[in-house]
């Protein structure tokens, strides 16, 4: 580990991809994200990696499927609009079984929407906004830090599991500045050789990536493959963290920029005399039902609080099943809620 | 001791950098810092601002909904900001820019008369540093050894010939805010 220095969240996240060993880079500029574009356009010069700024983001998914397939840690770095437009490639990607990591800082929504901070793609990001039955590591970094040391994880899962990665970020994270203290870089070449990578089949068998087969009962066969990958991820991959909780009497739920944000909340609640805490998942798939139906055995409000209008409630109410109420408080379009209005919030809730 | 800031001005004022300065020296200093700019439609003409944290403590919330310290370049920025300025809180404020008196009765006030100390000084520009230090000898949220360090930092190549005169702005500022302090 180096000095802790000042940098933007899309700095962060940049270099710790150069640090994880990714040497190829393709992206096009969207705000709020086109500073990690330009970041990358400079460092990979000089890291003698590729940088290549696309005609467009459908080009730039199909570009990525490219390079993966020949074995290169591969990253690009979108916005909502621009992460849409990749859902073909992506569902190609996962069925491929294509790692590559995704970096997609979130802004106000639908349609054009905004350039402002927002969760409100936590469905497509989550849930898969491309076709057919696929999964997706998702990653919601709530510092610098912690971006830096998910950007890196998430090479790492990409290339373990075999499958694409997200970093949900938004808008926040990426135009904040922090101390970061980044890990020594990896040299690329000392990363485990990919055995179905496709290198030129002289002197071995012809591998074979693809992400079709017209036999139905060929094709089922892959799908349970990737059922069976999901599952392995659902039972290994899972983080959260818990601030507060032990002797909580109500549970906040948050993830990413508005995880961070509550944590103030419960703070001044717990100067009210409120016991509040807080459960916030770090990876989103999969999301860590277990550990937050265990913590809503303890209390009877598990208040989610989004910039969507209730997306992550789903996953909440479905780790919770009934056994707490499970109001919601979110901001929309691109506006950060504060500390204090979610505070306010939860005292509406209750009743005082 | 959470230092929770906002700097607020038209853009191109410098406001940023002050703010970025602020939360780097406060890393040199040792302390939890994050910044936080106020971007997109605002920059085309409107106010500009960013919200600084400085805290003995891992900073929660970069979003401050009630700050206790704000940095003020102009009339908009002071409608906007001095309202939501914490009880006892403290107002900077650049009085070069700013025609009129606050109207909380309840805060501290340290009127910097920041382009006309700048100008004096032969770069116009450096109001922006003026007010740093002004803010750093109110608040003492970092200390001047740090800004100076942060300084050095960003002040490389073509601009490390601005080092002095804007060491000199922060010094000019700092004086004007010991005199307002008494």
């Amino acid at each position: 580990m180096g000095e802790k220095i000042m940098v933007k969240g899309t700095e962060a996240i940049g270099e710790a991809a150069i640090r994880a060993g990714c040497r190829v880079y393709f992206g096009y500029p969207i705000t709020p994200q086109s500073e990690l574009t330009e970041y990358m356009s400079r460092r990979m010069e000089e890291v003698g990696g590729v940088f290549l700024q696309a005609e467009s983001e459908v080009a730039t998914v199909n570009m990525m499927y490219g390079a993966s397939s020949v074995g290169a840690r591969v990253m690009t770095s979108t916005s909502s609009p621009g992460f849409s437009l990749m859902q073909e490639g992506i569902s190609y990607m996962a069925n491929a079984q294509l790692p590559g990591v995704f970096v997609d800082v979130v802004r106000g929504g639908p349609g054009l929407g905004d350039i402002q901070p927002s969760q409100g793609d936590y469905f497509q990001i989550v849930k898969g906004g491309g076709h057919g039955d696929y999964r997706l590591p998702v990653y919601s970094p709530s510092s610098l830090q912690e971006a830096v040391e998910l950007t890196i994880h998430a090479f790492d899962v990409a290339d373990k599991y075999r499958t694409p990665v997200v970093i949900f970020a938004d808008g926040m994270m990426g135009q904040m500045m922090e101390p970061v203290e980044f890990p020594d870089p990896i040299d690329p070449g000392s990363l485990p050789e990919k055995d179905w990578a496709l290198t030129g089949a002289k002197g071995r068998n012809a591998r074979y990536v693809t992400s079709f087969d017209i036999d139905p009962y060929k094709l089922e066969k892959m799908n349970k493959n990737l059922q069976e990958k999901y599952k392995k991820i659902t039972e290994e991959e899972q983080k959260w963290e818990e601030f507060m909780t032990d002797d909580m009497e109500v549970l906040f739920v948050a993830h990413g920029t508005v995880g961070r944000i509550v944590k103030s909340t419960v703070k001044m609640a717990r100067d009210k005399g409120i016991k509040a805490g807080l459960f916030r998942p770090i990876s989103l798939f999969p999301f860590p039902y277990q550990r937050l139906s265990e913590l809503a055995d303890k209390v009877d409000i598990v208040m989610t609080v989004e910039m969507s209008a209730g997306q992550m409630l789903e996953d909440v109410k479905l780790a919770v099943l009934g056994k707490a109420r499970t109001p919601f408080y979110g901001r929309l379009a691109g506006v950060i809620p504060t500390p204090g209005e979610i505070l306010e919030a939860l005292m509406k809730e209750l009743g005082r | 001791m959470e230092h929770k800031l906002i700097a607020a001005g038209f853009g191109g004022q410098g406001v940023m950098l002050l703010g970025q300065l602020v939360a780097t020296a406060g890393m040199i200093d040792g302390k939890h810092v994050t910044w936080l700019p106020s971007y997109g439609p605002e920059m085309r003409g409107g106010t500009a601002n960013c919200t600084v944290v400085v805290s003995d403590e891992p900073v929660a919330s970069p979003v401050v909904d009630t700050p206790n310290e704000i940095v003020i370049f102009n009339i908009p920025s002071l409608l906007k900001f001095e309202p939501t300025l914490d009880k006892d809180g403290i107002l900077v404020m650049n009085t070069s820019m700013i025609d009129r008196e606050p109207s909380r009765k309840d805060i501290k006030v340290i009127k910097v008369p920041a382009n006309d100390v700048a100008d004096k000084l032969g770069v116009l520009k450096a109001q922006n540093m003026v007010m740093l230090g002004a803010y750093i000898e109110a608040t003492k949220a970092v200390s001047f050894e740090s800004v100076i360090k942060a300084l050095e930092k960003k002040m490389t190549g073509k601009k490390a010939k601005f080092l002095d005169v804007n060491k000199k702005a922060i010094e000019e500022g700092m004086k004007i805010a010991r005199e307002q302090l008494g």
